[in-house]
C-alpha cells in the first residue's frame, strides 16, 4: 500500500467462511479487483484490519471504502466504520437474495452455477459503486 | 465420522484475500470441513470472531481450536490467542510451501492445480492433528 495513485477505492469483504454468502461476497470482491476494475481498486483482508493492521486502517481512512458483506452481521461494514470512518458504500448479499439462506445442502468451498452467477452480479453491483466515486473525482 | 457439537475441533483460516496463501488456507479447511473430517470439524467466521459476536467467542473458548494460516502475519492464530480462545495447533500454509517447493500458487479467485494440491497437502497435515486431538 506503499505509492498509491490518487484515486483507488478500497473494497473490503467479509471473510465469511461459515456461509456460502461469505464466498460469494469474497469471489465477488476479487471479480472487481481483476477483471472489472484492476487499475482502480484495492482490497485489505479484514482480519488483519479488525486486528489492527495500522496501513489497512490508515488507507480505510484516507481512500473511499465498500465494504461487502455476506450476511447481516455487517462484519466489514462495522469494523471499517469502528476503526477508519465512515464508508462510501455498503453491500450486503443476501439483501440481494431477499434475505438469508444459510448453508443448506450448498457448498462454501465450490459455487454452484447458481451461486456463481450471484457472485457475477455482486461484483456488477459492486463495479457499479466504484463508478460513482471514481465519477466524483472527474 | 461424526462427533458432538461440543466434541468438534474448530478450524479457523485466515482466508486473506490478498493473496494465494490465504485462499490455499481457505480451500484447505473447506476440505477437512466439508469432506475428509465432516462431521468432526466445523469453521467459523474470523472476522465475526474479531467483531466480538458473542456465541463465536464462547464457541472458541469451549472448543479445541486449530488455526490454519496463509502468511507469517498469522491473523487467525494471533486472534484465537486474542480472544482467549482454546487453541491446540497451528499450520502455516507458507511452511507446507517449503516443503512443496515446487508448488506455485498464483491464483486468488479460483486456485490453480498447484494452489489446491497445496491445500491438499495442508489439509492432510491438519488431518492428522485433528485425529490426534479427537483420539486423545
Amino acid at each position: 500500500m506503499v505509492n498509491l495513485p490518487e484515486r483507488k477505492v478500497g473494497i473490503v469483504s467479509c471473510s465469511g467462511e461459515g456461509c456460502v454468502e461469505g464466498t460469494i461476497s469474497r469471489i465477488a470482491t476479487r471479480l472487481v479487483l481483476e477483471k472489472i476494475h484492476p487499475e482502480n481498486t484495492v482490497t485489505i483482508c479484514l482480519p488483519l484490519f479488525l486486528a489492527g493492521g495500522k496501513e489497512e486502517r490508515a488507507f480505510a481512512k484516507d481512500y473511499p471504502t465498500i465494504a461487502v458483506d455476506g450476511c447481516d452481521k455487517l462484519c466489514a461494514k462495522t469494523g471499517t466504520e469502528r476503526h477508519s470512518g465512515k464508508i462510501a458504500s455498503s453491500i450486503v448479499v443476501t439483501e440481494l437474495t431477499n434475505g438469508p439462506n444459510r448453508l443448506g445442502s450448498r457448498s462454501r468451498r465450490k459455487l454452484s452455477d447458481e451461486d456463481l452467477a450471484l457472485a457475477e452480479s455482486v461484483a456488477e453491483k459492486i463495479a457499479q459503486e466504484v463508478d460513482k466515486i471514481l465519477n466524483r473525482w472527474r | 465420522m461424526k462427533a458432538s457439537p461440543s466434541e468438534r475441533v474448530i478450524v479457523v483460516p485466515c482466508s486473506g484475500i490478498g493473496k494465494p496463501l490465504g485462499s490455499v488456507s481457505r480451500e484447505a479447511v473447506y476440505e477437512l470441513v466439508e469432506n475428509t473430517r465432516k462431521g468432526v470439524t466445523e469453521t467459523i467466521c474470523l472476522a465475526l470472531l474479531v467483531s466480538g459476536d458473542k456465541e463465536t467467542l464462547q464457541l472458541v473458548r469451549n472448543s479445541r481450536c486449530i488455526a490454519v494460516d496463509g502468511c507469517p502475519m498469522q491473523c487467525a492464530e494471533k486472534n484465537l490467542k486474542h480472544v482467549g480462545g482454546n487453541l491446540v495447533a497451528s499450520f502455516r500454509v507458507v511452511d507446507a510451501l517449503k516443503q512443496n517447493r515446487k508448488l506455485k500458487p498464483k491464483s486468488v479467485t479460483f486456485l490453480d492445480r498447484d494452489g489446491l494440491e497445496l491445500a491438499a497437502a495442508v489439509a492432510g497435515q491438519v488431518a492428522r492433528k485433528v485425529d490426534e486431538i479427537l483420539t486423545e
